[in-house]
């Protein structure tokens, strides 16, 4: 869907735009660090360029910081063993894994570090998990330090003002059903507030519908140009129908954002493009 | 060996495999559509999340875990597919491996059973060759075309029933629940159960321990169960298909499955490349292709004309571009080895059987695009 492109765009847009601005990857992916020339991307976040900094979440240093705060604990150092042993326990249990990658942001907003912190959450099927994860911790644990410590990150994800939710997707028919699926389990699981769905690589056939029609007619054998133009025009027409059935569930205040395809091979390319193109849509 | 046709000819067994969004399960419905319509053979698709109008053309709504048949006019074979329902799945083999049905329903009602199957990762793509397992034990079908769960990482699919076999044999599992047997805490456990007590509370701990418990008590059923399997996806009658499109990402992780397959000694025969532009776009042009533009649109006045000449070419460049890239990453892939199919992008969607049909066809009967194995 280009969610991971989106994200780094969208974050570089807002740090040009004079904000200081921490990019997260929950799901490590090699694209924010290669967009911006580095090998990986650490835990602890690295200035990229002026007020633009990357980290990708480790579950494991976020425990180990979050046990370091909280607890005070001493030998951190050494976690060792335990911590291989509650790495499986977090992979297994539900919402162990969630809410340390949940409350690590949640606690960078709340110490104001950054003016904004963009997230590049993991895929459709699994995001909700991590968004409801301050609530079923909530219904699980009946006691416990982390339960008393819910309650903030709730009201920081539910607060209209302080998070958004932006769903990135494509014009085709799996991404826009999973759309209108992630829709409602936002709804009905989280107290996110969906701001937009951001289209992308949305084919963009440029003459107006009847000079479309015409050219259609003209453009007849095998020619490079003729072939070119009707495949712009199918894959267009197909992209039609997924938009205008995705629209049939999309409503206000919630906003549908279109990014034009790119094709470009180098990361860094690709992002600065989406990124100049978004800052036409977000203004 | 020519066609794709040829290539799963014998085969029992069909896995599709790649990353998700390029079109796998259309190509297994479709495979599995074709090869029923050409040869006396039962065929079963197995699906794991099909897209609405995909299911609505194979009549798979509603149909739970359950097989259902696929009419087909004129068929040679028969078509059956059944779709993979993880909870239901799930359900039916905590009661299949479960020591008594006392221990079944206390699993089934563990609130952290429902949790650990539907959002524990792995459990999906356990779940589905579980469900292939299943299958083939019914010993029903000719061929078995396997769609599988769409993950990020190659090896969660191919290695679950191992790991899941791992995960029973573990120290850890058995480290984890000896507390509860002996009713003391050795000195390892403590550091666990010391941070665990502080960050998720004692009851939590406590309800995970239990849980690990009783699906302890079904260690052994699952451990024969998990090699059993691991031999099925071995055999020789077992054939990979990698599935992917060009663009970079899919890609990406299609050439990260070839090369997991081929560590793994399991047997790859192709790949399906969906969603190709034509190469025809790769023609050379020159002047005259802009003047002939120019003269073909030339009922738009200028200079309006001018501007839709240049939209137009600008599209063609576009085109030309992707085309380019593409061939890049077929050459690149075609040192992988394995037989390419290049299918090209289908104009409409697959909401029928007669969609799927032509397909299919497309699939199985267009002729291989490069054989690899050109160390030369």
């Amino acid at each position: 869907m280009g969610k991971t492109t989106v994200a780094t765009a969208l974050a570089l847009s807002l740090s040009r735009a004079g904000k200081k601005v921490l990019l997260c990857s929950i799901d490590e992916r090699p694209d924010i660090a290669k967009a911006f020339g580095r090998k990986e991307l650490t835990f602890a976040p690295v200035e990229v360029e002026p007020g633009m900094f990357v980290m990708g979440m480790e579950t494991e240093a976020a425990l180990r910081e979050y046990l370091k705060i909280n607890l005070k604990l001493p030998f951190l150092g050494k976690l060792g063993p335990v911590a291989t042993a509650l790495d499986f326990v977090a992979t297994a249990a539900p919402g162990v894994k969630e809410i340390l990658t949940i409350g690590k942001i949640c606690f960078e907003v709340r110490e104001r570090h950054y003016d904004v912190v963009v997230v590049d959450a993991p895929a459709t099927g699994h995001v909700v998990g991590y968004l409801s994860a301050p609530r079923a911790i909530n219904d699980m644990a009946k006691v416990g330090l982390i339960r008393s410590q819910t309650s903030w990150m709730e009201e920081i994800l539910g607060d209209a003002e302080t998070t958004s939710a932006l769903i990135v997707t494509t014009a085709e028919e799996m991404p826009v059903q999973e759309t209108l699926e992630l829709m409602v389990s936002l709804r009905n699981k989280t107290q996110v507030h969906l701001d937009a769905v951001l289209v992308n690589r949305v084919i963009e056939v440029e003459p107006s519908e009847t000079e479309n029609e015409l050219i259609d007619e003209r453009m007849t054998g095998e020619s490079p140009v003729a072939i070119a133009w009707h495949l712009a025009r199918a894959r267009s027409a197909k992209q039609g129908r997924h938009l205008s059935h995705l629209e049939t569930g999309v409503s206000a205040p919630v906003e549908i954002l279109r990014v034009p395809e790119i094709v470009s091979q180098r990361a860094s390319e690709l992002v600065e493009a989406v990124a100049a193109s978004l800052g036409a849509e977000l203004t | 060996m020519s066609t794709l046709n040829e290539l799963v000819g014998d085969a029992k067994i069909v896995v599709t495999c790649g990353p998700g969004g390029i079109g796998k399960t259309t190509s297994a419905a479709a495979m599995g559509v074709a090869i029923a319509r050409h040869e006396d053979r039962r065929v079963l698709v197995l699906t794991v999340d099909p897209a609405k109008r995909l299911a609505t053309a194979l009549g798979l709504e509603g149909i739970g875990n359950d097989i259902g048949r696929v009419p087909l006019d004129g068929a040679r074979g028969e078509l059956s597919v059944a779709m993979l329902d993880t909870q239901a799945s799930w359900d039916s083999l905590i009661r299949r491996h479960a020591p008594d049905a006392g221990t079944a329903t206390k699993i089934l009602n563990n609130t952290l059973y429902q949790n650990i199957t539907r959002r524990f990762v792995q459990s999906h793509d356990y779940i589905a060759v579980e469900r292939l397992f299943e299958i083939v034990e019914m010993n029903e079908f000719d061929v078995i075309v396997v769609d599988t769960p769409p993950s990020r990482n190659a090896l969660d699919f191919l290695d679950a029933p191992s790991r899941m076999a791992d995960f029973f044999s573990s120290r850890f599992l058995k480290w984890l629940i000896a507390p509860s047997r002996t009713g003391l805490a050795t000195v390892a456990t403590k550091p666990l159960t010391f941070i665990a007590d502080k960050i998720l509370g004692g009851q939590f701990l406590s309800d995970i321990t239990e849980f690990f418990l009783l699906l302890n008590s079904m260690h052994d059923g699952f451990i024969a169960r998990a090699r059993e399997i691991d031999a099925i996806l071995h055999q020789n009658s077992t054939q990979f298909v990698v599935v992917s499109t060009l663009e970079d990402q899919p890609l990406r992780e299609a050439e990260q499955f070839a090369v997991e397959l081929k560590k793994r000694s399991l047997h790859t025969v192709a790949w399906i490349v969906n969603r190709v532009v034509p190469e025809k776009l790769l023609l050379p042009g020159d002047q005259s292709d802009h003047d002939d533009l120019v003269h073909r649109l030339e009922e738009i006045p200028e200079p309006r004309r001018s501007a839709v000449v240049a939209m137009v070419e600008r599209n063609r460049d576009y085109w030309i571009r992707v085309a380019l890239r593409e061939q890049e990453s077929l050459a690149r892939i075609a040192d992988y080895g394995l037989d390419l199919f290049t299918v090209p992008e289908q104009a409409g969607d697959m909401t029928d059987l007669a969609a799927l049909s032509t397909l299919g066809d497309v699939v199985m009967r267009s002729a291989v695009r490069r054989a690899g194995t050109t160390d030369a």
